[in-house]
């Protein structure tokens, strides 16, 4: 049993929720949601009052549960796996629990309200744990008075409180009313994992019935009385800004209200406002169709403020500034060049990949409703309360009278960390002073983006005479920073060693991309080190499994950042899964420890009709304890797919600073037919504290599948995307 | 502007409009049916997949003026008195969504091919949904709902 103490940095749950008198009433739709009809769950009758117990918990006089979802949810699961965790410790029936999507709301909620970094669950799992395990103390406690039993005498048992003998009990709702008041202690007791009886199970998606039904759930489904319709128009280059445009024609189109020119410029910008074009034209109307034939009217005097850069001069300045670039970051032990100078051999590899965007299938979007001195704001967004602190900044408008609103969000990837389009929405309210939804076309969402840079990096390896490797060195350069991680594996598994990032410019928007960095170094360094094996004449897993040994028993240099015991573990349960020693000999391996978790994937190639195809995945996972096995393997198959998709398919090309695949006839996705026949998850078991998994299983994906290209086709893949037909990084 | 009478989920609507606006808008802006999404606009990525006459069809690229007497069936359309139809149910079964927004537009898909194939060999499957993104990467569960649809469709009936 683990005690934990009840206060979050500065976020308490010693102070009691100051509910409301009797209890709180709340709407027709909610109670109605309440009735799932998939699994026919019970319900007695319909709660006419809810008790809160505290931020995330209600309960109703029957024993109904409602758990608010803190975070937004972007397709990673949390709206599922967040309130399981604060069931757990409440210890209820997981059948009796509804859950209702969270607004922003700093008092209610005690962890980071942010999706992003993989982190929802890692930064969630104190707090939903002490917010269950809260109320059921609250309960208990109202139940030992109503019951006259002390405390210590009472346990509890999936919402029904017994005496220790099982003789009297003496249910959750019966007692909710009276709990309300309850002061939570300084300590409180959690369970232990062995305990666990929703933690660990496969639970549905919450949301999966109101999915397949096409019901309102997302941001461009929001509605609102007398809402109009907008869309933008943003500068066709990056390196241009607008001058002027045919504003009366516009708005003499049927349909169209106004047709103006915002700026989101906000004095001190945050990071999340990252956005290459803060003045934009705005057209707003009744319906998005009319706005839509109104764009394609626009004649616009754009005119040129900076470079228009080419792909072309990206890969220039690319190989420019490896060589010659500032170096940002460095690591170094013992002394690679003389190393490798020396060496019997030595193996030279350049990795590239090019700038790819989001592409959230949900393009951009928000609901804006701006008043004199209040803002409402309803939408998808990964960063809620930085959104609601820019559009304080951008309109003047205290904090305190913005309300945040998340809707189910179709697709995140790191996109909508960024703030911009809920800025200009709320610009476009304020301006016509009605409620706005502001809507990108998909061509304004592709090329209005803020990309996963264009990377390249060059890896050095030396041998001695038994063709043993000697030094390692790594440098990477990226648009604008570089994609090197200096700490991370195989950093402690070789004396000579370097690592070294540099950074480049350009004027294209770019940022986080799922698994940023990452996304492009997994690849490259594990195709790389499979290459080193095969010079060692080694087994890639062997090979792998000997430097983390290395690291563990004679480690070089200061200190490195994975644990390499746990890295040994999923190499060595995907080598099992795979039958990595048996069977098709076209298997290829990879590694990676990113968002503190741990993956190690095999990925099996046959030939269909002369092309390679991925017949299986095996893919092994440690993230400490798994909250929802089903749906977590859901998010690493999907990953899997995401990373074998745009390593193989996807990248942006510019022209004059602009993006030329700007839909999806011209931008390749992964799709269907392309996908792996069969993805087999699995997930070291343990009772660490869970890390994040919207993230890491991409970035081994990528090594994983060059090395298996390799051993069907016989050739190395350096230069991503490794299917294109004008690859302009290829080497 | 001009008036049009449509039959959407067999309902009669009388909806005024512009010739040109696709059926997409028509369906989530005037009938308030947001279940079909919009992801591009050009055809390419399904989101917008609806039944016309039971055949699959992008709506973002089929003007209100084309669809005449047909017959319009959307995600909304699909179950019955709050019944989930045999491919809906598979797919809560497979807990194949992660952001969801695809999800209407992949069953839209499979629904057509099911009705027509009720046992499709996987090339079939493949030409019949790979006009249809997932950017989310849930391609192997939409697959294993597809099958676990199509048994359950043989020892069930249909939607
Ligand atoms: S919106 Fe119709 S196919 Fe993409
Ligand atoms: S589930 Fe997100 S696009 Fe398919």
């Amino acid at each position: 049993m683990e005690i934990i103490n009840t206060k979050i940095g500065r976020r308490s749950f010693l102070k009691t929720s100051g509910a409301i008198g009797g209890g709180l009433l709340v709407g027709f739709n909610w109670l109605l949601s309440c009735k799932d009809l998939i699994s026919k769950k019970p319900l007695d009758s319909i709660p006419k009052e809810w008790f809160k117990i505290n931020g995330y918990i209600r309960i109703d006089q029957n024993g109904m549960v409602t758990i608010l979802s803190p975070n937004p949810e972007i397709g990673q699961n949390v709206m599922t796996s967040m309130p399981m965790i604060v069931a757990e410790e409440l210890d209820t029936r997981w059948e009796n629990v509804t859950v209702k999507q969270g607004k922003l709301d700093g008092d209610s909620f005690k962890n980071p309200q942010f999706a992003g970094g993989s982190l929802s669950i890692k930064k969630g799992w104190d707090p939903l744990r002490i917010a269950g395990a809260a109320g059921r103390y609250m309960l208990i406690k109202a139940a030992s008075k109503e019951l006259d039993i002390p405390y210590e005498n009472l346990i509890t048992d999936k919402g029904i409180i017994f005496d220790k003998s099982k003789k009297i009990k003496i249910d959750y709702g019966k007692v909710a009313s009276k709990a309300v008041h309850i002061k939570v202690p300084e300590d409180l007791k959690l369970k232990s994992p062995e305990k666990y009886t929703i933690i660990g199970t496969s639970q549905r998606n919450v949301e999966g019935p109101k999915i397949v039904k096409g019901e309102s759930l997302f941001g461009i489904d929001f509605q609102a009385e007398n809402m109009l319709i907008s869309m933008i128009e943003h500068p066709p280059a990056f390196g241009m800004r607008i001058e002027s445009f045919n504003k009366d024609e516009i708005i003499d189109m049927p349909g169209v209200i106004d047709a103006f020119v915002i700026d989101t410029s906000t004095p001190n910008p945050s990071w999340a406002e990252v956005n290459a074009f803060k003045e934009i034209i705005a057209i707003v109307g009744n319906k998005t169709w009319d706005v839509m034939q109104a764009k394609k009217k626009l004649k616009v005097n754009w005119v040129k403020i900076d470079n228009l850069e080419d792909s072309e001069d990206h890969r220039l300045r690319l190989e420019k500034d490896l060589l010659y670039g500032t170096t940002t970051e460095k690591r170094l032990d013992g002394d690679p060049d003389i190393v490798l100078k020396n060496a019997t051999k030595t193996l030279e590899r350049t990795y590239s990949c090019p700038f790819i965007a989001h592409n959230t299938l949900e393009p951009m979007n928000f609901f804006a409703n701006v008043q004199e001195n209040s803002v409402e704001l309803i939408g998808p967004i990964q960063t809620p309360k930085t959104l609601e602190s820019s559009v304080s900044s951008l309109l003047g408008i205290p904090a305190e009278n913005i309300e945040v609103k998340m809707t189910r969000i179709g697709g995140g990837f790191g996109r909508r960390l960024y703030v911009h389009f809920g800025l200009e929405a709320a610009m476009i309210s304020k301006k016509i002073g009605a409620p706005v939804k502001l809507l990108y076309k998909r061509e304004d969402d592709l090329t209005q983006g803020i990309y996963r840079p264009a990377y390249k990096s060059v890896y050095k390896a030396a041998f001695n005479k038994k063709n043993e490797l000697t030094a390692f060195s790594v440098k990477g350069v990226g648009l604008p920073s570089g994609p090197v991680f200096p700490n991370r594996f195989p950093a402690g598994s070789i004396d000579h060693y370097l690592a070294e990032n540099k950074s480049s410019s350009t004027n294209i928007s770019t940022g986080a991309w799922r698994a940023p960095k990452s996304n492009f170094t997994a690849g490259a360094e594990q195709s790389f080190i499979d290459e080193i094996a095969e010079i060692c004449e080694k087994d890639p897993i062997d090979f792998r499994l000997e430097l983390l040994k290395k690291s563990i028993q004679s480690p070089s240099g200061k200190k490195f950042d994975y644990d390499p015991k746990r890295f040994i573990k999923v190499l060595e349960l995907v080598r099992e899964k795979s039958s990595w020693n048996s069977g098709n000999k076209y298997k290829g391996v990879a590694s990676y420890f990113c968002h503190s978790t741990y993956v190690a994937e095999v990925i099996e190639m046959v030939m269909v009709q002369n092309q390679p195809k991925i017949k299986n995945v095996w893919c092994a996972v440690d993230c400490g304890i798994v909250i929802n096995k089903d749906s977590a393997k859901n998010m690493i198959e999907g990953s899997i797919i995401d990373g074998i998709g745009h390593a193989l398919y996807s990248e942006l090309n510019f022209k004059d600073g602009r993006v030329i695949n700007n839909n999806f006839d011209k931008y390749n996705l992964i799709r269907f037919n392309q996908a792996p026949s069969k993805i087999n998850v699995f997930f070291v078991e343990n009772n660490l504290s869970p890390t994040g998994l919207g993230e890491p299983g991409l970035p081994p994906a990528i090594g994983a599948l060059a090395n298996s290209l390799y051993r069907i086709t016989g050739k190395r893949f350096y230069s991503q995307p490794f299917f294109s037909k004008e690859n302009l990084f290829s080497s | 502007m001009e008036f049009f009478e449509i039959n959407v989920n067999n309902k009669i609507h009388q909806v005024e409009a512009d010739p040109s606006t696709p059926l997409l808008w028509i369906i989530r802006e005037n009938l308030s049916l947001v279940g079909t999404k919009y992801g591009c606009g050009i055809s390419q990525c399904g989101a917008c997949t609806v039944h016309l006459n039971g055949e699959a069809i992008r709506s973002c690229v089929y003007p209100v003026s084309a669809v005449g007497k047909q017959k319009i069936t959307t995600i909304e359309g699909l179950s019955k008195d709050g019944e989930y139809s045999y491919v809906q149910e598979a797919w809560i079964n497979e807990d194949v969504s992660q952001c969801g927004y695809c999800q209407a537009g992949q069953i839209m898909s499979a629904t057509a091919l099911l009705e027509k194939s009720s046992d499709p060999p996987d090339d079939e499957i493949d030409i019949a949904m790979s006009g249809n993104i997932c950017r989310c990467g849930t391609y192997t569960r939409i697959k294993k709902a597809i099958k676990s649809a199509s048994s359950n469709k043989k020892s069930n009936g249909n939607y």
